[in-house]
Formats: C-alpha cells, sequence, structure tokens
C-alpha cells in the first residue's frame, strides 16, 4: 500500500500500462507540452514521446472517432477529453461508433477505448463547464462506464478500462484529484460491472458514484461518530453495467435507502437507482427512497447560488435523517413485515 | 464523355484564391498512366463486367425491397458503377475501405461474395454482418470493407483514426474513405481533413459528388461547389475526376492511393450521377423535367459499353455473355439469401460487448429486473401476496 493521491493514482496507472503495453498510447486535447488541464500526464510526453502522447487539434469529434478508428484496428488509445462538458462534441463518434462498432457489425470489430474524463461543479466555472452528463453515456448499452471515487478504484478501474475490449467512458471529478487515499501496489484490476459495499451498516443504504460516493462515506462516518448511526455505503463505481444485485441486497437488509448524485434528478442516474430499488426490494422498504441530487437549473457563477444548487454534506445528512424518522413512523404499523420477510427470502 | 452537366460540375474552375498545391494537383492531371498497360483490353473488360454486376445486383436489391425481402433504408449505387469499380480496382487488399450507407457495391468490388451482401440485406445469419448491420452496415474484416456507415460524416473520424494505426506501427498499407458531396458540409469532415493533413496520415478521401444530398444540391449546400478545392485549406493534395469513366477513376484513385501511401492524404472528387432517388422509395420529384430526361440518355454503362465497342474491345455477343453470366452471380446471391436462416433471437445479447462483464443486461422487454417474490405461505389465498397493517387475514 502506498498513500498517494486521486490525481497521482491516475498518473501513475497511464505510465505503467504505458511501459507494459506498446500498443496503448495518449491523445487529447494540451496533454503533452502543457502536461495537461489537470496534470494527470505530467512527464508523460517527455517519457514517451509525441508518438505516444499525441497532443490534438480542438476537435473532440475528429479526435475521439480517430482513437476509435485506432482502436479497431487494434490499438489501445487513452483519450483525455478535458472535461465531460466537451465530450458533447463527440457524442456522435461516442455513441453512434464506439458504442455501436462491436454490435453493428456482428462482433467482427472491437473497439478497446478509454475515454478519461472530469465532471464536477464548484470551481464557479458556469453553466457549460459545472455539468455531469455521464447519463448520456451510461444510457447506451454498448458503453461501459465507471466512476472510481478514491485513489485505489482510480488505479483499478483504470487498469480495468485499458485492458477491457470495449469502450469505457472513465468518469473522474475535479473535486477528486487532489483526495488521498491508500492505494495497492499490485496492478490487479477491478472488474468493471461490480458495485463496493465501501462500509458495511444496518440501518440505511447509502449510494453513490464519484464524488458522491466519497460524501457519502464521509457522512456515514460522521453520523456514525455523532448519533450512533449505521450506515452502509454503496459506491457503484459501474454505471453500465450497474451493480442492482449488491444494491438491492444491501436495501433488503437495512429497509432504507438515499441515493446520492451530482447530476440532475429528473431522469438522473439517481432515478434507475430507486427504479431498480422499487423493482428488487418494495416489500422491503420502510421508507420511501430519497435522492440527493443538483438543483436543476444551469449552473451560475455566483459562489452563493452554486453553492446552494450542488449537494452538500448537510443536504445528505437532512435526507438521512428524514428517511429514518419515515422508517421510524412506518414501523410502528407494520412490525412483522421488516423483520420477517428478509428472512423468508433470499 | 462527360456530359454536359456533370462537365459543368467538373470543368476546373480559375480561382485566384487557389493556392499552389492545387494548381500544381492540376498540371499533374496528364495523360492516361501505365497501370494498365499489361492486359489493357482485359482490364476494360473486367472493369465492364463488374460495373453490369454492380448494376444488376442494385436492380436486384431494389426489387427484393419492393417485394419486402429487404427491411430498412436501402440506398444504391445506380450511376455510379464506374467510380466504385474504378476506385476498388487501384486497392491493395490489405488496404483498408471506410465507406458509408451506399455502399453494396464497394462491397462487392472489395471482393465479398455478392452472396454474403444480399444476405446481409435480407438479414440473415450468412450477411456480411451476420445480419446485425443491414442495407448501411457492411463489414468484412478479412476484405478490409471497415464498414459502411449510416451516419452521415461518421466514417470520416474512424478512418482518419485508422489511417494513425497504420502509421503508429510503420505499416505501408493506406485507408481510403469515400464520402457524399453532402458530407463536405459536416463539421467531421473538416477536423478529419486537418488532422490527416496534420499528421501526415496514409489516407484518401474520395467524395462521390453525384450532385445531390438527398434532394439538395451541392450548389444549395456549399459554398465553394468545386469540392476537390475544399483541399486547399489543409494544403492537401487534390483532383477531380469524371466518374463515369471508370478508367478515369482509376488512374486518378491509383495517383492519390500512391500519394497517401508516401504519407500525404490525398482528397479525390468523382463526379457521377445518382440515376435513381435517394433510396429505393424515394421517387426525386424535386428533379427537373430536362434533369430527367437527360438522365434517360445518360448511362455509365452503356457509355462505357459504347466507347469498348467503338474500339473493338467488346462486341455484341460479349456483352451478352457478361449479362449472362452475372444474371447468374445475382440470382444464386438472391437464392442464398432468400436460403440463409433468420438469426436465433437467443443471439440477441451476443454482441453487446466484447469483454463480458458482471451485471451485463440480458433482459427481454417483457421481463422483471428481479424474479417476483414469492407469495408467504399465509397469504396463498389472498389477492395480495403483502400484509396489510391492521388488517387480520
Amino acid at each position: 500500500m502506498t498513500i498517494m493521491t486521486y490525481r497521482q493514482a491516475l498518473h501513475d496507472t497511464l505510465r505503467a500500462e504505458m511501459l507494459r503495453d506498446d500498443s496503448v498510447f495518449l491523445m487529447g486535447e494540451e496533454i503533452g507540452v502543457f502536461e495537461g488541464s489537470y496534470k494527470i500526464t505530467a512527464g508523460l510526453l517527455k517519457e514517451f514521446g509525441e508518438k505516444r502522447v499525441r497532443d490534438t487539434p480542438i476537435a473532440e469529434e475528429g479526435f475521439a472517432g480517430a482513437a476509435i478508428g485506432a482502436a479497431m484496428l487494434g490499438l489501445r488509445p487513452v483519450v483525455e477529453m478535458m472535461t465531460i462538458n466537451f465530450s458533447m462534441l463527440a457524442l456522435d463518434q461516442i455513441i453512434n461508433h464506439a458504442a455501436k462498432i462491436y454490435g453493428m457489425f456482428g462482433g467482427q470489430a472491437r473497439v478497446p477505448l478509454v475515454i478519461r474524463t472530469p465532471g464536477g461543479g464548484g470551481q464557479q466555472l458556469g453553466a457549460t463547464h459545472s455539468q455531469n452528463i455521464e447519463l448520456f453515456y451510461a444510457f447506451v448499452p454498448g458503453m461501459k462506464v465507471v466512476a472510481p471515487s478514491t485513489p485505489a478504484d482510480a488505479k483499478a478501474l483504470l487498469l480495468a478500462a485499458i485492458r477491457d475490449d470495449d469502450p469505457v467512458l472513465f468518469l473522474e471529478n475535479l473535486a477528486l484529484y487532489n483526495t488521498k487515499g491508500d492505494v495497492p501496489d499490485d496492478d490487479t484490476p477491478a472488474e468493471i460491472g461490480r458495485a463496493a459495499i465501501t462500509r458495511p451498516g444496518q440501518d440505511l443504504t447509502l449510494i453513490g458514484y464519484s464524488r458522491m460516493a466519497h460524501v457519502a462515506a464521509e457522512v456515514a462516518a460522521s453520523l456514525a461518530e455523532s448519533d450512533g448511526l449505521d450506515i452502509e455505503v454503496v459506491d457503484l463505481r459501474s454505471l453500465r453495467p450497474l451493480d442492482r444485485e449488491t444494491i438491492i441486497s444491501s436495501v433488503r437488509k437495512t429497509h432504507a435507502a438515499v441515493v446520492l448524485e451530482d447530476d440532475w434528478l429528473t431522469y438522473g442516474i439517481g432515478a434507475e437507482v430507486a427504479a431498480s430499488i422499487s423493482d428488487g426490494a418494495f416489500d422491503y422498504l420502510d421508507a420511501p427512497v430519497r435522492r440527493v441530487a443538483m438543483a436543476e437549473v444551469p449552473m451560475p457563477y455566483a459562489k452563493p447560488l452554486e453553492t446552494a444548487a450542488l449537494p452538500s454534506r448537510d443536504d445528505v445528512i437532512a435526507a438521512i435523517r428524514q428517511t429514518l424518522a419515515a422508517v421510524g413512523h412506518r414501523a410502528v404499523g407494520r412490525a412483522p413485515l421488516a423483520t420477517s420477510a428478509p428472512a423468508s427470502q433470499p | 464523355m462527360a456530359s454536359q452537366a456533370r462537365q459543368r460540375r467538373s470543368a476546373p474552375h480559375a480561382s485566384p484564391a487557389e493556392n499552389a498545391a492545387l494548381e500544381s494537383t492540376d498540371a499533374q492531371r496528364g495523360p492516361a498512366s501505365d497501370a494498365v498497360a499489361g492486359d489493357r483490353q482485359g482490364q476494360l473488360r473486367q472493369f465492364y463486367r463488374d460495373m453490369v454486376l454492380v448494376r444488376r445486383f442494385e436492380e436486384r436489391a431494389a426489387r427484393a425491397y419492393t417485394e419486402a425481402l429487404i427491411g430498412g433504408y436501402c440506398h444504391l449505387n445506380l450511376g455510379e458503377e464506374a467510380a466504385v469499380v474504378g476506385l476498388m480496382a487501384a486497392l491493395r487488399p490489405t488496404d483498408y475501405l471506410y465507406t458509408n450507407y451506399r455502399e453494396h457495391g464497394y462491397a462487392i468490388m472489395r471482393g465479398i461474395d455478392p452472396k454474403r451482401v444480399m444476405a446481409e440485406l435480407y438479414g440473415r445469419v450468412d450477411g456480411v454482418s451476420k445480419g446485425w448491420g443491414g442495407s448501411m452496415h457492411m463489414f468484412d474484416v478479412t476484405h478490409r470493407l471497415l464498414g459502411g456507415y449510416g451516419i452521415v460524416g461518421g466514417q470520416l473520424p474512424l478512418a482518419t483514426g485508422a489511417a494513425l494505426a497504420i502509421d503508429y506501427r510503420g505499416g505501408d498499407e493506406v485507408v481510403m474513405c469515400t464520402l457524399g458531396d453532402g458530407t463536405t458540409a459536416i463539421g467531421a469532415f473538416h477536423e478529419s481533413l486537418n488532422i490527416a493533413a496534420l499528421w501526415h496520415l496514409p489516407i484518401v478521401f474520395v467524395i462521390i459528388n453525384n450532385g445531390l444530398g438527398m434532394g439538395t444540391t451541392v450548389a444549395k449546400s456549399s459554398a465553394e461547389p468545386d469540392l476537390y478545392k475544399r483541399g486547399a485549406a489543409y494544403r492537401m493534395e487534390s483532383a477531380r475526376v469524371d466518374g463515369f469513366d471508370p478508367v478515369a477513376v482509376h488512374e486518378a484513385a491509383a495517383k492519390a492511393i500512391e500519394t497517401a501511401r508516401a504519407g500525404k492524404p490525398y482528397l479525390l472528387e468523382v463526379v457521377t450521377e445518382r440515376l435513381r432517388g435517394h433510396s429505393v422509395v424515394d421517387p426525386a420529384k424535386y428533379r427537373s423535367a430536362e434533369e430527367v430526361e437527360r438522365l434517360k440518355h445518360e448511362d455509365p454503362i452503356q457509355m462505357f459499353g459504347a466507347k469498348l465497342m467503338a474500339d473493338e474491345v467488346l462486341d455484341a455477343d460479349a456483352i451478352a455473355a457478361i449479362e449472362e453470366e452475372v444474371a447468374g452471380v445475382v440470382n444464386a446471391a438472391a437464392d442464398f439469401a432468400a436460403n440463409s436462416p433468420h438469426p436465433e433471437v437467443s443471439t440477441l445479447f451476443d454482441y453487446t460487448y466484447a469483454t463480458p462483464v458482471p451485471n451485463d443486461s440480458r433482459r427481454l422487454p417483457g421481463e422483471p429486473l428481479f424474479p417476483p417474490l414469492p407469495l408467504p405461505a399465509d397469504a396463498a389465498g389472498a389477492s395480495a401476496g403483502v400484509p396489510v397493517p391492521g388488517v387480520t387475514a
């Protein structure tokens, strides 16, 4: 184990994979000479040269598509989209092409492509630079979407993404780059498509991904300290495929769930999680599933407005307290269900 | 042999904006190369036969479409046979082709068995894309047809990336990327040509200019209707060729490919005609009466055939023999397609992912996400399986 930042974990993993496999190369805006807008690729141009660390013109559709084409011929490009907002310029290439090529041609061509890109708000970057639109990609069969919340997962999921033969959108977050954590020294990839229970508990299931999984872990620790609450935290890690089994088995145990997301609530990732809980744990719920999400506005620049629009720790704590209050209220009239139903169901 | 309309569209304009690269391009468009010197007559006969094959195949596809044996959209190469045959003859088997949704002829001329092309149109398992692609999405890795693409402009960045992969590995293959005249208006055209030129990639972009993007003329969609001149913006060598003349197309393509193989991307405009509507179901009512009348007298196959007869390369008997042979090929393709099985529904989830992952959804539309919970034993006779607070069974 080594303690390092999320940024360092990404950098070191990219470098290690480039050393391991000659077919891995990097493409993106300002990743070489400028060393990356968020310095993930710092030093790599110097070490690997222009062939493998390729600065592109500002042409998201063009270079995303070029990466897909190179992947079709067996290379393993890792594209950096400066922020997820700019990836919309490449939607046609990612959704109509990367996600379709394997199926549309009957399995004859693979697209081993990684698109790394940070989402996130809170930096006073205004409406066009503060979005969380991972849903666009998670919506599409053929895509894989992963969203690590810790430095360890940043490494393990990036290893998995680079070695995977399908297009993977690798969601980073501006607010996570400087967070620190233990990172295993070995090169064991994570399994794409598996959520993780990052904190076991009995009282309520708190579900999040990316920055909000980080917030979830902090809030759960804090409420354990202050209120003695035993909250289970599920870090989704993979948005497509979505690990519904882990979500459902947790909620069947705790009987209550709060879903956290940095995207907009209506039609968001949390809506899918809540619907899945309704499908798989309806009879186990003691309270409605709550979602904590960004306010449904174009993100304002002014700091007080931006702060109000983003889900905060206090918002999460309030949603947990209200949910647990509802559990207590409802449990009075229907105590037998909460205790007997789980025992009779797998 | 160019028609007045094609001559009008193909006439090189003297433009003060033309840069040195373009001027040298025009100057270099010289006499026939010796690419066809070997068995020239044999090659001319082959060109003619191949054009007839594309024509009869497409006519058969149109018929099958009206008989509802083919679904979806169905865009035909009718009128573009000389372009298709001339371009494909210039590629090596190891070169790659990316094209758009009007690609049946390209697939056949890349060497794919017409049976498998027709089977794809019929949506059968023996189709080039196993029935997953249809008319617009043919793919064959063996013959290096890396896709017909249904989204206008979608193939350009991909083809550029394939050329990048060749360059990355130091290979000597070339990518040819064909596109329609309407595609020159899309952003991916600019981004791809810019990247290809910046990175010196081995790629030939070929504009098949049939004068119409669906029903919109080139004049109404491109501020520079001399489409080959777009290459100047990228200092990319470019040229325009009469797309009714397979020999001229072949020579121009050979030069473009040779240039690209040396690491200099190339833009080739092939001026042709679309003899029918945009797709099988389009009656093309936007065409003027004069244009319709003109097209009745213009047909690349008839024109090329007449020339070969005048040059005594072909005679009426030879043409009849070609028609008979091609009819056999096309009939066999249709029979094969009709007899190929439909894909099994059990294969529906076979191609979502190349690398298997847990929790990959394999749910059919009517299936629940989770199996319904069994009813509690004591509620077996009740209408609901869940105890209702305050109600005793």
